[in-house]
């Protein structure tokens, strides 16, 4: 009994939030590899998009609630999602097309295009703030649980509790939905196809007729649908704040890095692996222990290894570890 | 007499600086075998991707099947039927050879499935292998990748650029095989080699470049009966 | 135009903007935007020394700049006996415990052979290392942070003269940089820059969450000034006299005439800086380098380290971005670890960069001031423009309060569309390498 209920105490605090925070982030690092497999640049400019996109997503759902309309149980932003989605695939084309195409036509070095998506992340960085204000908004609705944690208990008569909160859930069938999508296009369709080889060896892409404007095009369709979805999902289920999401430029990234940057497959498994390192981590697993260890030999501390202020230094550490021991990630991406 | 299918004319030019290619003529026949042989820095490659369209001509012509096609960038030069096996990084390694295959014939709007059978035929071994990336084959098979895929385009004209770098005599020889069965399908086939003794075994036509311009123009035979060719640039 | 009179005529520029800010605005105003140029203008300078010598992304220039700034405290502040005697001894053996488990780590991971015994004794060093480490270290922690939390709850410094901690600052950073070179250096540039970024954001949490080490977000104020206070300035006859003849009130001239000490001590670096890079730059070992960020791979064929190299050049770097960031928390007399924000510390020295000129020391320090101006003013012009595009609605329209209380965040717009626009149009920017 007590296993189980330590079994359910970490699901309850570390398995479950760790899935949903995996599965933003693989969304997030699946646009950044995506991107640097095919434009062959970082964009850094990447959690800054997402934070406009996700800011009209909220905008467009007050919209929707001032007016009445809702989704039931699940929140009014799915409703939103849509326009968040075009917004944004809309706003990257726009970029790309004032920017970063300009680049390409003379074949710029990466760091020029490094350099211009600073340029990008500064004015979208400003026109996040200016239209929704650097402030911490809240936009989740409908059913906040699927399982809650007292409903848990009286069904099962365990101690611990289990709480499954309807944003994770919905995070995770989004994720899974949307990773199912894109590697249906990348290994099926014809333009999938004709990306990876674009990716694979750019100067033969071209001799078999890829248009590599097009390629480039798709990239950013489904980059920004990428990154709103992960936006959207992170703000229902955390907060949203245009610096925290700033901030996730860093997680989204050692998950690209640590799968192997241009490698979508990677980038999902190091979302995953990042965020379950992050919770792990920083939990407290003195009542964790309690299940298994005497009383007598409890520990006095909380049995957290870092506090929650540090995970960024876990993130950190294992882009360290990558870097040392194999810079070109668990999956062999690009090469260095 | 009618001039031949494909024809570069005369070609001068240069990657932008200092000229490589003198006056320099390349062409083949239908259905035949040209070969160009020459020392290392003659413009062996530079004269076949002139030919291709991948650098500016500052003067002389293209011409394919009579129409001129010098201001036909690379691409559009594909799509008039010339199929262009580059000499390194010619395949995708991380994609199964049938989708290599498959991304060759990117251009063609109608059914391929027969092109791919025929390149099958031509390369049983690729059939075994077109789930597995091309990048973990042997040097040998992915030559015939690259081979295949610009099959694809069911091209007129096929350029190879030193197809046998680097590959074992015996895969050389199966290679030089399957050009002949591909010139045999009425495909013209134009191709820069350093095994130049081989090479021009099998040649309908050679051209012995130095310096960016022509030294010697016959048929293979020929060339290889020649004493000064011999002499100078095949060994002895 | 000769690039020696466009740089004169650029700078000369700027002067007038600060003479323009000094007659219309104010002149403690002109003199704060000068103050903070002159150490922008130092940042630049590093920052471009790494950028411009070697092509080396810094992300995390804010880490650099607030481990400097962190320097001042731990040289400049009067030590808390009571803390000392609570905890102190516990804190330094703790580190001192820290640090040699990672070199145990480091040890066991290069003297054993490569098997799965050498990963579980790495690990099984590093676990007990910690757990020892931990024993120690939190009961001191604890025991600092609980002294008269109020005012100190932390080891305080060492007391010295601030100035001190200027270089001190420096090396702090330097040994932050030679870390961080040593693992990402030498793999793809794009890897500095995410390593850079990690790092600045752990420094950041960490002058934030270890009170003991830097009151965290309590902040440290009150520390000592290199300049003497407006307040004891005010009762100087020199002063006195100065505010009589000038007619302006005696307050102010004290604010000014404090302001311009700073002013000359920071010139003095800047001027020590620009001297000893410019030296640098023409150097054989200036050519080295930039014949390196020309061309790495040639380099490397001619037997040249470049890793080395490059490692090198991001210490020093990174050092110039800790002696500024020394020079911040100097000015402002505090240490406020919860005002480091990656915009403005990190992603705003590189439009200064960028739009000075990549490559070359005037560019930089120009750019560093040009910039710096532009974003303490554009605030207030942000808003008047918002105002005047919604002067047509009427007042209590929403969108256009809404408009007009966001409107400070319109100069991130501005300063990224002039990244964007240096880039596309003048990539060599304002003063091009020679």
């Amino acid at each position: 009994m007590d296993a189980l209920n330590a079994l359910i105490m970490l699901a309850n605090f570390v398995l479950i939030p760790a899935t949903a925070y995996g599965s933003q982030l693989a969304l997030g690092a699946l646009g950044i590899t995506l991107i640097y497999g095919i434009l062959r640049f970082s964009h850094f400019a990447h959690g800054d998009v997402m934070a406009i996109g996700t800011a009209v997503v909220i905008l467009t759902t007050w919209g929707l609630q001032g007016a009445g309309v809702s989704f039931g149980v699940l929140p009014t932003a799915l409703l939103a999602l849509p326009v968040g989605i075009a917004f944004t695939i809309l706003y990257l084309l726009a970029m790309d097309r004032v920017v970063y195409r300009f680049y390409r036509r003379v074949r710029a070095k990466p760091m020029v295009f490094v350099m211009a998506s600073l340029g990008v992340m500064f004015v979208t960085n400003g026109l996040t703030r200016l239209l929704i204000g650097p402030g911490e908004q809240r936009f989740a609705d409908g059913a906040r649980f699927v399982i809650s944690a007292r409903d848990f208990r009286t069904w099962t008569g365990l101690s611990e509790g289990l709480a499954l909160r309807s944003t994770q859930l919905l995070t995770v069938v989004v994720a899974l939905i949307a990773m199912g999508i894109l590697f249906y296009f990348l290994n099926r369709t014809r333009s999938g196809k004709s990306m990876r080889a674009y990716s694979d060896n750019e100067d033969l892409a071209l001799l078999s007729g890829i248009n590599p404007e097009r390629v480039v095009m798709i990239t950013w369709v489904i980059a920004g649908t990428l990154m709103c979805l992960a936006g959207t999902l992170y703000g229902l289920d955390k907060i949203f704040r245009p610096f925290t999401f700033f901030q996730l430029l860093l997680p989204m990234f050692a998950a690209a890095i640590v799968g192997g940057l241009g490698n979508p497959l990677g980038a999902i498994v190091g979302g995953y692996v990042i965020a379950f390192s992050e919770l792990g981590v920083t939990y407290a697993w003195r009542r964790f222990a309690g299940y298994f260890l005497p009383p007598d030999w409890m520990p006095e501390g909380l049995m957290q290894i870092l506090p929650v202020d540090y995970k960024f230094a876990v993130t950190f550490a294992i882009l360290v570890l990558v870097l040392i021991f194999r810079p070109t990630g668990i999956f062999r991406g690009k090469v260095i | 007499m009618s001039e031949p299918f494909l024809i570069g004319d005369a070609m001068t030019g240069g990657y932008g600086g200092a000229d490589i290619l003198h006056g320099c003529t390349i062409a083949v026949e239908k259905g035949q075998i040209a070969v160009i042989v020459g020392p290392n820095g003659a413009g062996k490659s530079t004269a076949m991707k002139a030919v291709f369209g991948m650098l500016n001509l500052r003067s002389g012509a293209v011409r394919l099947g009579g129409e001129d096609i010098t201001a036909l960038s690379p691409q559009a030069r594909v799509n008039k039927g010339m199929g262009f096996v580059p000499q390194t990084n010619n395949i995708f390694p991380s994609m199964s050879v049938e989708e290599n295959l498959e991304m060759g014939a990117f251009i063609r709007t109608d059914d391929y499935a027969q092109t791919m059978e025929q390149v099958y035929t031509l390369f049983p071994i690729l059939r075994d292998k077109r789930h597995q990336a091309a990048g973990e084959l042997s040097g040998g098979q992915r030559q015939q990748v690259a081979v295949g895929r610009a099959l694809m385009t069911k091209p007129s004209v096929l350029m190879l650029d030193e197809p046998t770098a680097g590959v074992s005599p015996i895969v050389m020889d199966e290679l030089f095989d399957r050009i002949i069965e591909i010139a045999r399908t009425g495909i013209s086939i134009l191709m820069v080699e350093q095994n130049a003794r081989q090479a021009l075994a099998i040649a309908d036509k050679g051209y012995v470049l130095v310096q960016g311009a022509n030294r010697f123009t016959d048929t293979g035979e020929a060339l290889l009966a020649d004493p000064d060719v011999r002499r100078s640039f095949l060994g002895g | 135009m000769n690039p020696t009179l466009r740089a004169f005529l650029l700078f000369g520029l700027v002067g007038l903007a600060l003479l323009f800010t000094g007659f219309n605005q104010s002149w403690t105003l002109a003199l704060t935007i000068l103050n903070m140029s002159l150490i922008s203008a130092v940042l630049a300078l590093g920052v471009n020394l790494q950028w411009g010598y070697a092509g080396l992304f810094n992300v995390g220039i804010m880490g650099f700049t607030a481990i400097g700034g962190l320097a001042v405290v731990l040289i400049s502040a009067d030590p808390v006996p009571e803390a000392w005697s609570a905890g102190g001894l516990g804190a330094l053996m703790g580190l001192a415990l820290g640090a040699a488990t990672v070199m145990a780590a480091i040890a066991v991971w290069n003297r054993m052979q490569p098997s799965l015994a050498r990963v579980l004794a790495l690990i099984a060093t590093l676990v007990v290392g910690y757990v020892i480490t931990r024993s120690v270290f939190a009961p001191a922690r604890e025991a600092i942070m609980a002294v008269n939390p109020a005012t100190e709850g932390y080891l305080g410094g060492a007391s010295l003269p601030v100035l001190l901690s200027w270089p001190v600052g420096a090396l702090f950073a330097a040994g932050l940089a030679w870390v961080i070179g040593k693992i990402s250096l030498g793999l793809r540039s794009d890897y500095l820059a995410i390593a850079t970024l990690g790092i600045s954001e752990i420094v950041i949490a960490g002058m934030k969450f270890e009170g003991w080490l830097s009151r965290g977000v309590n902040n440290v104020a009150g520390l000592p000034r290199a300049v003497p206070r407006p307040v004891e300035l005010q009762g100087s006859g020199f002063v006195q006299s100065l505010s009589e003849r000038s007619g302006i009130d005696i307050v102010e001239m004290a604010s000014i005439v404090e302001k311009l000490g700073y002013a000359a001590l920071f010139s003095v670096v800047l001027i020590m800086l620009i001297v000893l890079s410019e030296l640098a730059l023409n150097s054989p070992w200036g050519r080295m380098m930039r014949a390196i960020r020309d061309n790495e791979i040639a380099a490397r064929a001619m037997g040249k380290d470049v890793k080395a190299r490059h490692l090198m050049i991001f210490v020093l770097g990174s050092a110039i971005c800790g002696l500024a960031g020394a020079m911040m928390v100097t000015l402002d007399g505090q240490l406020t670890p919860g005002t480091y924000e990656p915009l403005r510390f990190t992603f705003l020295m590189w439009v200064m960069v960028i739009v000075g000129g990549s490559g070359n020391n005037w560019g930089a320090v120009l750019g560093g001031m040009v910039i710096w101006f532009l974003w303490v003013q554009a605030e207030p012009l942000g808003r008047a423009v918002m105002e005047l595009l919604t002067s047509g609605m009427a007042e209590d329209n929403a969108l256009r309060i809404h408009l007009v209380t966001q409107a400070a965040h319109t100069r991130l717009i501005l300063m990224g569309s002039a990244l964007l626009f240096m880039l596309r149009f003048a990539p060599r920017g304002l003063i091009p390498e020679k």
